[in-house]
């Protein structure tokens, strides 16, 4: 499994473009990097984890199989594409990155057997994984008591911070906030019905959102309603958005349950170009399951599309595609999956040393320039700095930026009066 | 030993070699985190050995063992949890002393049906009576009325599904769809590092001995017995006056504790608890494990789960990808192939050299069959 490493290095064209591509963010990180004299082993790795000479391994722990499969392929793509892209540059101190691909196949005790397999038995030097809160519960304590280190991309519900995680999605009020701020200026919105999958995340979200609304914004929540998982059946909750006739429903339905509700939306009559919608759950992974023509004009709160102009992002979508087939699409997920193994190569390079304790000492301050949503940098709280954006979707299933904050939001896992 | 009512000669050897398998030959062989991993596989024999009874000899078809296998992981798991919530673990929450999930879902008291919890006693008790009871409930509705066959295969899986949406749905006082998770100590003694998992594993291995001596003794009373003729002829026992319908709730009950007691060793075992072993999907694979082994023999039940579930193991670390056509494909191959498991291979291939080779050399045959259970015969 691990040849797959190197599977894609063969075609020198394609060498050739990442080469290319890599130089952007090098032009930056160059200083202490690639082809320095490579350290000695015994003086990187003093805890016996998986580093020679001339290799270092890491795990990927994502779901290939199993519902969330659909969800979760796109991160393991990425994290392939940049572990390519970092051995194409020269590796980290000197050593390529070989990895170890492990399925938690969308059960989270699964997720939990195979951390511990991929820290204990291959004792590797980090893991890029994870994608549903649960699925991190689950890798949590594995984390601590082996003492690994985790890099994990989704967006999620705060409340936790941990020494071995490195959280490269936005927590709630990173995501949240901004894009409620806007929509209350820019369309003047008062009123707001909640609709979420029962479960943690969007629980949470919902609940930063209503302080927001009711303390910050002085508006109301006219509705508030919880489907389970895989619900399709959204009629209720459409009659009841038709009798309220909130000034935006806010969203947090995720999966496949989305195919449904935006369709019994279109069905039901309530046209996206004259309701204000604001999802933070649809990315254009989940627009490829809906159809554009079913959710065209809805808003969306992410940190990246993957229509962002920007230098980093013009050479991250042609080589993602160049590897993974003109046809898919990088959500706000895929993006931060992208993210995890060139902070864990930066913060490698910046502590000098592969062992746990000290990436996560070196970790806060760690900036990444090369990011395609732009500048991040990771804080003491081992949280992301990143901005907030707004995107309106489009027919062709892509979103267009509308809105993004001017500065770097500030991840606040804990927020003081929205608990 | 031969005449021994709970064993006869064959079974004997069968448990020995199935006892030294467990206790000397894999603690020997593997590392601490692979004997974990046996010690979770183990822990769904249990409630393959509850369907041996419950569905081979019975013919009692459940669907549904998920939920007491949920049961008992999580009243398990709700003490250990609560002692894992002390008001000094849990000082960042804004209401220190209450299980973190509790907590996220604006829950600032401790619900009163989790308070007698932080009694170990009771959780003991409760692991085994709750689902019990519960099962005597089910039990007593369905074949009282004589619901039977897959009338009541189907409304296992019904209860399974509800217990999972009751559970992710109250997530407040269930830990939802997350489950719990973070478990650590067990009355003071932490249960995470290796040495725990080690006396863990051989604690529950006793367990599971001890469970495979009530199944046996089940098998060669006249209960056993009965069992077995209200599977085949389920009138003509009922004609002769006996009761089927509490046989059956029997079996129910006693295929229900047993799973409750493997959940039980779950939640210590992994240290986590979730819905996804409540639901359909995890039943019936509870199902397919006793089918692997051979629904008719105990310990081919122990046998059937390991097997698959090393082979979900291995097949999942090799072929990431790939892995779950490979395990389908073996399904498929098992019961086309052989329809009585693990278990019949032996008793048609195996067993009948050993007979041979055994008589070649005595030249008395002794003429000992296994003869309690008429083996190969259909279930329903």
């Amino acid at each position: 499994m691990s040849d797959e490493a190197n599977k894609g290095l063969l075609s020198p064209l394609r060498r050739k473009l990442l080469m290319g591509m890599a130089a952007v963010p090098a032009i930056t990180m160059l200083p202490r990097a690639s082809f320095a004299q490579a350290p000695a082993t015994s003086a990187v790795n003093t805890t016996g984890l998986a580093v020679t000479d001339t290799e270092v391994t890491v795990g990927i722990l994502h779901s290939a199989t199993g519902t969330m499969a659909i969800s979760e392929t796109g991160s393991i793509e990425a994290e392939k594409l940049a572990i390519e892209q970092i051995n194409a540059m020269g590796g980290v101190l000197g050593r390529k990155i070989k990895f170890i691909q492990e399925d938690g196949a969308s059960d989270w005790p699964t997720f939990a057997e195979k951390a511990k397999k991929l820290l204990v038995n291959d004792k590797v030097a980090a893991i890029m994984g994870c994608w549903t809160s649960a699925s991190r519960k689950a890798v949590l304590p594995v984390m601590e008591q082996y003492n690994g280190m985790l890099y994990y991309p989704t967006f999620y519900e705060g409340l936790e911070q941990s020494k071995n995680v490195i959280y490269t999605g936005q927590e709630a009020t990173q995501q949240i906030l901004a894009g409620l701020n806007w929509i209350a200026k820019e369309k003047g919105a008062k009123s707001f019905f909640f609709i979420g999958s029962d479960y943690i995340w969007p629980r949470t979200s919902n609940k930063i959102a209503r302080k927001h609304v009711e303390n910050v914004l002085k508006g109301k929540v006219v509705g508030e309603e919880y489907y389970p998982l895989g619900n399709t059946q959204f009629n209720s909750v459409i009659n009841k958005i038709k009798l309220t006739k909130p000034d935006v429903i806010f969203t947090d339905v995720v999966g496949g349950s989305n195919v449904a509700f935006y369709k019994q939306l279109k069905a039901a009559g309530i046209d996206l170009a004259k309701q204000p919608l604001l999802t933070i759950s649809v990315t254009e992974d989940e627009i490829d399951g809906i159809g554009g023509e079913n959710i065209a004009g809805a808003y969306a709160c992410m940190k990246y599309f993957q229509s962002l102009d920007n230098p980093n992002n013009k050479t991250f979508v042609p080589a993602f595609k160049k590897l993974w087939g003109e046809k898919t699409v990088i959500g706000d997920v895929t993006q931060a999956a992208y993210l995890g193994p060139w902070l864990w190569k930066l913060t490698v390079e910046k502590a000098g040393s592969f062992d746990v304790d000290k990436i996560a000492a070196a970790s806060p301050g760690v900036e990444f320039k090369g990011a395609p949503e732009g500048y991040v940098r990771i804080h003491e709280n081992h949280h992301l700095w990143s901005k907030t954006r707004v995107g309106r979707a489009k027919l062709d299933g892509q979103f267009e930026l509308i809105y993004e904050t001017a500065d770097l939001v500030e991840p606040d896992p804990f927020p003081k009066g929205y608990q | 030993m031969t005449d021994n009512r709970f064993f006869n000669r064959s079974e004997f050897i069968g448990i020995l070699v199935l006892a030294v398998f467990l206790v000397v030959i894999l603690p020997l062989t593997l590392d601490v985190f692979r004997l974990n991993l046996v010690a979770k596989y183990l822990t769904y024999a249990f409630v393959a050995l509850g369907l041996v009874i419950c569905w081979g000899y019975g013919g009692i078809l459940s669907l549904g063992q998920g939920v007491f296998f949920g049961l008992g992981g999580y009243c398990m798991a709700m003490f250990l949890k609560l002692e894992a919530s002390s008001v000094e673990n849990t000082k960042i929450q804004s209401t220190p002393g209450i299980p973190d999930f509790m907590d996220w879902n604006q829950i600032t008291t401790l619900p009163l049906f989790w308070k007698p919890f932080s009694s170990l006693t009771f959780t003991i008790a409760a692991i085994v009576l709750v689902p019990g009871i519960f099962a005597l409930i089910i039990g007593t509705a369905m074949f009282k009325r004589r619901v039977g066959g897959t009338y009541f295969a189907i409304i296992t899986q019904a209860v399974a599904a509800i217990l999972t949406i009751l559970i992710v749905g109250q997530q407040g006082y269930t830990g939802g769809i997350n489950g719990m998770t973070d478990l650590r100590t067990l009355k003071g003694w932490d249960i995470r590092p290796d040495h725990a998992k080690i006396v863990l594993y051989f604690f529950e291995v006793g367990l599971l001995f001890a469970c495979i001596m009530i199944a046996q003794f089940v098998r060669h009373s006249k209960l056993g017995r009965i069992l077995v003729a209200m599977r085949e002829k389920e009138d003509r026992v009922r004609f002769s006056g006996y009761s089927v319908a509490n046989f059956k709730i029997f079996a129910f009950c006693i295929a229900a504790v047993f799973a409750a007691i493997g959940g039980a060793m779950f939640a210590l075992n992994v240290g986590f608890m979730s819905p996804s072993f409540v639901g359909i999907v995890p039943s019936i694979e509870m199902v397919i494990y006793t089918a692997v082994g051979g629904r008719l023999s105990i310990l081919g039940a122990v046998y059937g789960t390991l097997l698959v579930n090393f082979a979900k193991t291995s097949l999942s670390e090799t072929f990431p990808e790939l892995w779950l056509f490979g395990l389908g494909g073996l399904f498929i191959a098992v019961v086309l192939a052989f329809p009585n498991g693990l278990a019949g291979i032996w008793g048609d291939y195996v067993q009948p050299r050993i007979d041979r080779l055994i008589s070649s050399r005595k030249p008395k045959p002794d003429g000992w069959t296994d003869s309690s259970v008429a083996d190969g015969a259909p279930a329903e």
